[in-house]
């Protein structure tokens, strides 16, 4: 067993193999939602971990998924903090990550994410934008990198993710929104 | 312990939870499989923010009562939610339209929330922010999409509108304990809430070419002070049951 000598840097690689039980392509890391790492004198080890949506069923399994990581790597006291802000936010999601998720078949997050404080109300309120909000984001097919694609549903599988269809390939496709 | 604060938590773990359980009774029975989906999903991140109001509300309490004792544990006329949010789903106009009044005003109040002088209520209005955007965006589409659609969903969705309009009020309506909230920085007052939510309301109904109601009718009250319409006890029944027949059991 390894008690001492853990290093910040390695907590990070064995967290970096903790697949996403909802996409197992995509680790934590690529996911953006560990956000701090923390080894004690004594090897207690902290990670400050962010949820995607206060909703999302896989956050638990997300915790106890890098817990048992931790314990298999021999780390015996190992704590998880949950922390709300600042929010989670696919802009925290890695490159790497997002070609992962095109390689499985997802259309990764096309646009930055909102920044809230630009959310206001104004006069030209149209449908489906709501005050301040964005045009609709640019969606390239993962099957054939076709951008002449179209919403089919603003929820899908999950709720990080909307349903496509590509009007080219024809092919129905999970687009991780922007959150 | 500050009562006040308490009591403003449940209102809002309420009316999120009451809401998501009424539309995840439509789970499996959606006009449509991505009406479905939405609307289970819509329900999934109200029950999120549920858990994050309930686990501050019983902490804050120093009862013992956590986010499942809070939820299981109480009769009807211990909730706190508004009484918009426990009408019935009725046919599709009536849930979405119950949804828009809802969504409008939650995403004004959970942005102003963001600002409020307790980080902890900021932090989860914060979480909560993106998807309460994201909610009204959908809901805005779809009264649009049935209020300018066919004769037939216009004249259901301008039903609807009339009918839920009287339990709209009572969300802008503040009794000592929002006022509180208001005076500690917590929350924000009623009346720029009122005017930004009658304000995106009105916008929304002109594209959907539906008559929006009088701000100045009638308004029902009483959800926020526990007296219920016969609604809540019927859905509260449903959710409660496990927990009270077998309490404390688990999976």
């Amino acid at each position: 067993m390894q008690t001492a000598a853990v290093t910040v840097e390695q907590v990070w690689a064995w967290l970096a193999e903790v697949a996403d039980p909802e996409i197992p392509v995509i680790s934590v890391v690529d996911l953006g939602i560990v956000r701090a790492v923390e080894v004690a004198e004594g090897g207690a080890c902290t990670v400050t971990i962010t949820p995607t949506y206060s909703g999302c069923p896989a956050m638990q399994v997300i915790a106890d998924a890098v817990a048992d990581a931790l314990r298999a790597h021999g780390m015996a006291d190992v704590r998880l903090h949950t922390q709300l802000t600042p929010a989670w936010t696919t802009d925290w999601m890695s490159e790497s990550g997002k070609a992962k998720l095109r390689g499985y078949g997802i259309a990764p997050p096309a646009q930055q994410a909102i920044d809230i404080s630009g959310l206001r109300a104004g006069a030209g309120v149209k449908r489906g934008a709501l005050p301040g909000a964005g045009p609709q984001p640019v969606v390239a097919c993962p099957q054939c990198g076709s951008t002449h694609t179209e919403l089919t549903s603003q929820f899908g599988s999950t709720p990080c993710k909307a349903l496509y269809k590509c009007l080219d390939c024809r092919e129905p496709f999970d687009y991780f929104k922007c959150h | 312990m500050d009562d006040n604060k308490f009591n403003y938590l449940l209102r809002l773990g309420d009316n999120a939870l009451v809401l998501s359980q009424r539309i995840s009774e439509l789970c499996g029975k959606g006009p449509a499989l991505e009406e479905d989906m939405a609307l289970t999903n819509v329900s999934l991140d109200l029950l999120g923010q549920t858990r994050l109001w309930y686990s501050y509300a019983g902490e804050l309490e120093g009862a013992g009562r956590d986010e499942d004792r809070l939820a299981f544990h109480r009769d009807a006329h211990q909730f706190r939610n508004c009484l918009l949010l426990e009408q019935r789903n009725g046919n599709y106009a009536d849930t979405m339209m119950r949804q828009f009044f809802f969504d409008t005003w939650h995403y004004f109040q959970i942005g102003a929330l963001t600002k409020s002088s307790d980080a902890r209520i900021a932090g989860i209005a914060e979480k909560s922010l993106k998807e309460v955007t994201y909610h009204l965006r959908r809901s805005g589409d779809l009264v649009v999409r049935l209020g300018d659609g066919t004769p037939e969903s216009h004249a259901k969705t301008q039903a609807a509108a009339d009918a839920l309009w009287m339990y709209t009020g009572e969300m802008f309506n503040y009794d000592a304990v929002d006022q509180a909230m208001v005076d500690a920085g917590v929350a924000p007052a009623a009346a720029p809430l009122r005017a930004q939510w009658l304000e995106h309301v009105a916008a929304i109904f002109a594209e959907a070419t539906l008559v929006m109601p009088s701000p100045d009718a009638w308004m029902q009250k009483g959800g926020k002070q526990g007296v219920h319409s016969e609604h809540l006890g019927y859905l509260l029944a449903e959710m409660q049951f496990l927990q009270r027949a077998y309490p404390g059991a688990e999976w």
